[in-house]
């Protein structure tokens, strides 16, 4: 594990993934978008709305995913305290916000056409709010300190809070009556779900994924080259 | 012409899903340039602080008198 918590190790490591992360993502989207706007076939009831499900349940995985990612990533900043580690929470928190506010916003427009509002105050639709503002308030707590060290041990704490949140968003929509549907891919009994829908949806969320670790590892150097450059200014600072 | 058209309507939902895709578009492709430029201008800085520090430039001054 230390292995790769190594920052020149890790510059390494990500400038070899990197161009293949990229173009992974580029196909995996192109593939994923012929397949949910060309050969995926409408709803029986929805019609051509159904479309909406192959970003919305990709991005709303991901808005999850990315999450506890970072809480995580965190966990191991606060305990090990390995600069890597919340370097990576601190890059993945953008990403998961833009996640969110995908998720929120195609449901809205799914919602409208087939619930017949933009917006309902159920379980599932409010927990998922609540992540975006605990991804905003985590992405300004890194901003709110001076002190790197401290800024970090703040967010982190912020970000092991809101994990109480994941859960609550996963199994709202069995817990409570909520206007949104259950499951359908991952349950006890297997996927309730046309394969020629899951197929789509499932090409579109590892095209996700592969975005999101290109982007991830971009930022990631970003911080990393920040970090560096604060450090040799306030070396020079210091000679003078 | 009809079926590009018919296609682009997508069955009367054609507002709802085209905005669907298009916001996801647009939050995921202004992410992804707002942090590859950040990283190349950030690893850009980080270049030339390097190439100009002290440490370096002792270093190549020394390499220029044993050239001479």
């Amino acid at each position: 594990m230390h292995r790769f918590a190594n920052p020149a190790r890790f510059l390494r490591l990500s400038a070899a993934i990197l161009p293949w992360a990229t173009v992974l993502t580029v196909l995996l989207l192109g593939v994923g978008l012929y397949l949910s706007l060309f050969v995926a076939p409408p709803d029986y009831q929805q019609g051509e709305a159904v479309r909406i499900m192959f970003v919305h349940v990709p991005a709303a995985w991901m808005a999850l995913e990315v999450y506890v990612l970072m809480a995580m990533s965190s966990a191991v900043g606060l305990i090990w305290r390995h600069p890597l580690a919340d370097l990576m929470a601190k890059a993945a928190a953008p990403i998961g916000a833009g996640f969110t506010a995908i998720a929120l916003a195609t449901g809205s427009l799914w919602g409208e056409p087939m619930w017949g509002t933009w917006w309902v105050w159920d379980a599932r639709l409010t927990s998922v709010l609540i992540l975006f503002f605990l991804y905003l308030g985590y992405i300004a707590l890194w901003q709110a300190f001076d002190d790197h060290d401290k800024a970090a041990k703040a967010a982190a704490i912020l970000a092991l809070v809101g994990v109480i949140n994941v859960p609550i968003i996963h199994f709202s929509v069995n817990w409570w009556n909520t206007m949104h549907q259950a499951a359908s891919i991952v349950r006890v009994d297997g996927p309730h779900i046309y394969r020629s829908i899951l197929i789509p949806l499932l090409v579109m969320i590892v095209a996700f994924q592969a975005y999101f670790v290109t982007v991830l590892l971009w930022r990631v150097r970003a911080e990393i080259a920040e970090r560096k450059v604060r450090s040799l200014r306030l070396a020079q600072a210091s000679q003078i | 012409m009809t079926s590009i058209i018919q296609f682009l309507s997508m069955g009367g939902y054609a507002v709802y899903v085209w905005s669907s895709y298009g916001v996801a578009a647009i939050v995921l492709i202004a992410l992804a340039l707002v942090s590859w430029r950040r990283t190349k201008a950030h690893e850009a800085e980080l270049q030339s602080l390097q190439d100009a520090s002290p440490h370096r430039r002792r270093r190549r001054a020394a390499q220029m008198e044993e050239a001479t």
